[in-house]
């Protein structure tokens, strides 16, 4: 389990770094951030990049900022930037929560919430929150910036709208309004293993009625994706067992899940119709609190 | 110190363990080494029709690539010389596949490198060409061919006494169950790991980073590489973790031996994760058709059982002893008139099989305590009470069980009150309260309940160990011993037991194992005997020790030996803190061979003894679990776990509460984890430990251990039977009772592991 | 050929000088290029945590990690743990409970743990158990080495 040979390239700025990874791109030329995806698969040669470009050492992309009503998280930002809130209210709370269902401890300390996103794996917790809470994904190469909503850059099992020359230099959440709540809920075998399956919900709450709700399911399908269905039987219905109850079973209605030698397609849906309910119910609790 | 034995003392072993001074395989280097990487088959069943070897030759950094044509002399693996049935023999492994590949992982050519990186590029570049065949997946497949001629069934073994068939006309009433238990191994956290050296100037040949049963693997491999006994030897060094699938030899073993002979280098192999996922023996996995005759009383008439035990691609090592120790203490802690057992022996396409922790025990404790929650629940009796009433008394101890077939070995269990150890358990968990608690629970809708698992273990077969011990002139103590160490504290038994009978601080003793240059027999450890094999012969050697010690200090101090007393590695007069005295030390220099004191004395205050036995011990035990499960997520979490234990007589009693805890989390793990899983074309799915899924500390319960010395084993003077087993065999059947308590579905658990998926596939039949 | 890197990696305060490719892991480089063989390799996936180190005061995986992305950092490793024949209370701990059986796994837990505790000296129960649910071990079934991590926090936090 030792990785195949390549060329190592320390970049020290981004520009450094797309300009090499324009140039290497096509021998298979590939960004190392965190690595924790990343190597397991060159260890076991599944993935053998002739080229890394270390972008570890390019002091900007560290950058974790709220501005103008924006959470800015760099490319180097690790997930264990996310240990304690980033932010104020149940934005920063639910994302502490869900680093905590990140691999493990020493994992977080190493792994980045952009890699996570560029690795695309249905199961990322960051891929899910990306796409709920409509994240925005700058990307960068020699050919200059564009940026990419989150529904639109994930498209599939490890894959991306990212082209081969291009570095994922940012990903900025809006912060939603001081009122909106959130839940989230996984099923994994064991702590920090992959989600069998994942739900992010959030709402906000008026004349007793909820609103602008979003419900984001991972981990089930080959990417995740917020469900249209289950956010209708949400909208304008009172917090509580019906409303959960039919948002949880547009969930199941809705989803086509991935089947695997261990787990089904029914047991997929099983688990994200109660997860759905679940974060919804922990959403409501954080309301009442 | 004064008494050492039956202390939970600290260990020997720490130190050099958590400063990192460790010497675990991977750490042993030699100057000048190679390395070996191994090209294994990616088909399940295959032919091999060519293998292209140059380009990886032309790598720089490569120093030789063999195939099976490169080392013609050298047979399949041997089975260790007791168990070579003239039948087995067909089915060994290959030390480096013969035209046929039988399992994902089968060893087909071996690439030596400077480097184990360089090693590994040149593994992939050795081109091999396969023509795929049909691959046996499952062990109820029908039969195929090993190879032409031979058949994929090996053996069907008979293990019978009684009339089961009157037994079963007269019943009142009858239990049959169809179950499956999973195939899961032990997994140690350290991998396998071979250094192969030879030392030219001596001619010998040296293989580290050996384990388990370093004396039975000389013999093995001196058969097999045609050495001298006094030309081949293994050294174990820190071991991390054996569970029976360690130390057994394997072809990587036999290569690395004949690569440092052939080209004068050391060559070292680590094994990484991966392989160890495809290539390690694998265990556990059999297919029982059980069923059981009971009265109306629910007392058991007869029980019998069928099942097709998966052997995996070829038989190793330990040919067919996990098979045999699944029927020969079947009956468990029960009294069974008549008994009749088949085991159908089958190869399938799969990694090989052979001992993980009690093995074969834990499937026919699931099997066994299966059918005895059925009876329970056909009769409408509490599981519980059809256990108490079908246990062996401690009246009818020493209790044989004898079987008709003259090779099966007859159990002949020394001591035991089993009733005794059920009132502890129901006391320490508080039975009275806790059902009713649990039931109450189930009222309100949690799905909590309640499972227990009684079992019979067998351990300490001799027939003789050995051990030497010397003392020196500054009174330190080396004890060589055949033993082996896998992590479970042996150096600290031995030394307690060595220090109690002696007379010497324990922390003062070297307890040398695994070394076959420094004593030429020895028992290593496996099969739960070493504490009683090693460990009596130990005391024994220590009684000598200090037979010879008081004879000369009586000479010395003119006083009868049967006045004096050794403590703390000094002799003094009975009852006298002051006067004459001569410490342990002084006696070895007075015993020195040049020693002008020495007189008729013969030279050095050291023994060597043995301790033999024709009789086994056996310990017994009963698991007990509590476990809640998430109706919608199938998770069942173990709320939790009483191991209660009887050992007869526990050395230390810390090391083997740890023995026990530690093989109950892995006994979970095969439970509700864990599972060697194969695609339909014999693909191996859990080659990551993504997807093996080993219990972490979030998963587990702090196990509750309640350890008796009841009944201690009259078979031995220390009284000990054995621990390393006890911890995990009854688990399965804990937990499956437990399962059924909780969604009230007697029967419900009928395969191992119970996945969340499967626990939710049995949540949808109950709803049914 | 790939291009070879001369690099100084820091352990436990002391400067190595090596030679590597850049695809050697920090663990390969620690142990068979500096001699530090304390830090084990279990999967070399990143999942069993035997190879767990502190890189600039946090654990890591050091099979996940080029040596070539090292340089300038302090790496601390088990061997660097006890000041002389004093050990760290972490190692005392393991010892007085019976927290490791082969030891295989023990180093990386205690790094891990040491990790822990220094950046979370007020851990709680629940969390603490999450975090050593980062590494296996197959031995002991994690108990005592729950019970040796939580005892240790406890003396460490009383201070000296």
């Amino acid at each position: 389990m030792k990785p195949a040979a390549f060329e190592y390239h320390a970049a020290r700025s981004v520009e450094e770094a797309v300009a090499t990874l324009a140039e290497v791109a096509p021998d298979q030329g590939r960004i190392l951030a965190g690595g924790q995806s990343l190597v397991p698969t060159m260890a076991f040669r599944l993935a053998t990049p002739e080229h890394l470009v270390d972008i570890n050492g390019i002091e900007e992309l560290g950058r974790l900022a709220v501005e103008d009503g924006v959470l800015s998280i760099g490319a180097c930002v690790r997930h264990a930037a996310f240990h304690r809130p980033v932010t104020d209210g149940g934005l920063g709370a639910i994302l502490t929560f869900m680093a905590g269902h990140i691999g493990h401890y020493p994992i977080r300390q190493r792994g980045t919430f952009c890699g996570s996103l560029a690795q695309a794996d249905p199961s990322s917790e960051w891929c899910l929150a990306a796409v709920t809470l409509d994240a925005t994904i700058t990307a960068q190469s020699t050919r200059g910036r564009r940026t990419i909503a989150g529904a639109d850059f994930i498209q599939g099992i490890m894959t991306t709208a990212l082209e081969d020359d291009e570095l994922l230099v940012e990903t900025r959440i809006a912060l939603p309004a001081a009122d909106t709540r959130f839940g989230f809920a996984e099923f994994s075998r064991r702590a920090g293993d992959f989600a069998l399956a994942m739900a992010l919900v959030s709402f906000r709450l008026s004349g007793g009625v909820m609103h602008d709700a979003r419900l984001g399911i991972g981990g089930a399908e080959d990417h995740p994706r917020r469900i249209p269905q289950a956010e209708a039987a949400l909208d304008g219905q009172p917090p509580g067992s019906q409303a959960f109850e039919a948002a949880a079973a547009a969930v199941a209605a809705a989803l086509d899940p991935m089947e695997d030698a261990g787990t089904s397609a029914q047991y997929r849906r099983e688990l994200a119709q109660c997860l759905a309910r679940r974060a919804l119910e922990s959403a409501a609790e954080s309301a009442a609190a | 110190m004064d008494k050492v034995l039956g202390q939970s003392v600290p260990r020997l072993e720490d130190p050099p363990l958590i400063t990192g001074r460790g010497r675990f395989a991977a750490d042993i280097n030699f100057p000048h080494q190679l390395h070996m990487r191994v090209v294994r088959s990616p088909h399940a069943h295959a032919e091999i029709r060519s293998i292209d070897t140059q380009e990886a030759l032309a790598l720089p950094g490569i120093h030789g690539v063999w195939t099976a044509s490169d080392i013609p002399d050298i047979g399949p693996v041997d089975l260790r010389a007791d168990r070579a049935a003239e039948v087995l023999k067909p089915y060994r492994q290959p030390v480096l596949a013969k035209g046929r590949v039988r399992y994902v992982g089968d060893p087909v050519a071996a690439v030596f490198a400077e480097d184990p990186y360089l090693a590994e590029d040149g593994a992939e570049l050795v081109a091999v060409d396969y023509a795929e065949l049909p691959a046996i997946v499952s062990v109820d497949d029908p039969l195929g061919e090993f190879a032409p001629g031979v058949g994929t069934e090996v053996a069907i073994i008979p293990y019978s006494y009684g009339d089961t068939e009157a037994a079963f006309a007269a019943a009142h009433a009858v239990v049959e169950l169809d179950l499956l238990t999973g195939r899961h191994s032990g997994v140690p956290m350290e991998t396998r790991g071979a250094i192969g050296r030879y030392d030219a100037a001596k001619d010998i040949l040296e293989l580290h980073g050996a384990a388990k049963v370093l004396h039975r693997n000389k013999e093995t491999l001196i058969r097999m590489l045609g050495r001298k006994p006094s030309g081949l030897h293994l050294y174990e060094s820190h071991v991390g973790g054996g569970f029976g699938i360690r130390g057994e030899v394997y072809p990587e073993d036999v290569l690395v031996l004949a690569a440092a002979q052939r080209f004068g280098r050391p060559v070292k192999w680590i094994e990484d994760r991966h392989e160890h996922l495809m290539c390690a023996n694998q265990g556990r996995q059999q297919h029982h058709w059980a069923r059981m005759a009971v009265d109306a009383e629910g007392r058991i008439l007869a029980m019998e059982d069928t099942f097709h035990h998966d052997q995996g691609a070829y038989i190793r090592t330990h040919g067919v002893v996990v098979p045999n120790l699944t029927m020969c203490l079947f009956t468990g802690l029960y009294r069974v008139p008549a008994y009749r057992a088949r085991a159908h022996v089958r190869l399938t396409n799969k990694t090989p099989c052979a001992t993980y922790r009690a093995p074969g025990r834990y499937e026919a404790s699931f099997v066994r305590e299966r059918l005895m929650d059925a009876a329970a629940a056909k009769l409408g009796m509490d599981p519980i009470e059809i256990r108490r009433r079908n246990l062996i008394t401690k009246a009818e101890m020493p209790y044989t069980i004898a079987f008709d077939e003259p090779e099966a070995k007859d159990g002949e269990i020394d001591s035991g009150d089993y009733a005794l150890l059920l009132d502890k358990t129901l006391a320490h968990v508080g039975w009275d309260s806790l059902g009713p608690e649990l039931a109450r629970r189930r009222a309100q809708g949690e799905l909590v309940g309640a499972g227990i698992g009684m079992f019979l273990e067998e351990g300490g077969l001799g027939p003789s160990d050995g051990a030497r011990i010397a003392v020196d002139t500054e009174g330190d103590v080396e004890v060589i011993t055949g033993g082996a160490s896998l992590g479970q504290g042996f150096e600290t038994s031995m030394a307690q037991i060595c220090a109690e009978a002696l007379g010497v601080d324990y922390r003062r003793i070297r307890v040398i194992h695994g070394q076959t240059d420094r004593i030429p027999y020895g028992i290593g450890a496996h099969a739960a005997r070493t504490t009683v094999m090693t460990g009596n012969a130990v005391h024994a050697t220590a009684l000598a020790v200090r037979a010879k010690a008081l004879d000369v200090a009586s000479e010395i101090l003119q006083t009868p030996g049967d006045e004096l007393v050794i403590a703390d590695g000094t002799v003094t007069r009975r009852g006298r803190a002051t006067g004459p005295s001569i410490t342990l030390g002084e006696i070895a220099a007075f015993l020195a061979p040049a020693s002008k004191n020495r007189g008729a004395h013969a030279p050095g205050l050291n023994a060597e003894e043995f301790f033999n036995t024709t009789e086994t011990v056996f310990p017994y035990g009963i698991h007990f679990a509590v476990v809640r499960i998430d109706e919608e997520t199938g998770h069942v979490a173990v709320e939790r776990f009483v191991v209660a234990y009887d050992v007869g007589r526990a050395v230390n009693p810390m090391l083997v509460e740890g023995q026990l805890v530690g093989g109950c989390i892995q006994g979970l793990g095969g439970a509700l984890y864990e599972e060697f899983a194969y695609d339909p074309h014999g693909q191996p799915l859990a080659v990551t430990f993504a997807d093996y899924l080993m219990p972490t500390a979030a998963e587990v319960p702090d196990v509750e251990v309640l350890l008796t010395e009841d009944a201690p084993s009259p078979h031995n003077p220390l009284g000990i039977k054995s621990a390393g087993e006890g911890g995990i065999n009854g688990v399965g059947a804990a937990i499956a009772g437990a399962i059924d308590a909780a969604i009230s579905t007697p029967g419900a658990v009928t395969q191992l592991p119970v996945s969340p998926q499967r626990m939710r596939e049995l949540l949808r039949d109950r709803q049914a | 050929m790939t291009r070879k890197h001369d690099i100084t990696l820091t352990i436990n305060g002391h400067d190595h000088a090596i030679t590597v490719d850049a695809r050697r892991t920090l663990a390969d480089a620690i142990r068979d290029q500096c001699g530090q063989t304390g830090t084990h390799i279990g999967c070399e996936h990143g999942v069993c945590g035997s190879c767990t180190l502190l890189l600039d005061g946090v654990p890591v995986r050091s099979c996940l990690i080029f040596a070539v992305q090292c340089v300038g950092v302090a790496i601390r490793t088990v061997e660097g743990l006890a000041q002389g024949d004093e050990l760290h209370p972490l190692q005392r701990s393991f010892i007085e409970h019976h927290a490791l059986q082969c030891g295989f796994c023990t180093p990386g837990f205690l790094m891990l743990a040491v990790g822990i505790l220094e950046n979370e000296p007020n851990i709680s129960d629940a969390d603490l158990r999450a975090a050593l649910s980062s590494n296996l071990c197959r031995c002991t079934g994690y108990a005592n080495i729950v019970k040796a991590v939580r005892a240790a926090a406890d003396e460490l936090r009383a201070g000296p």
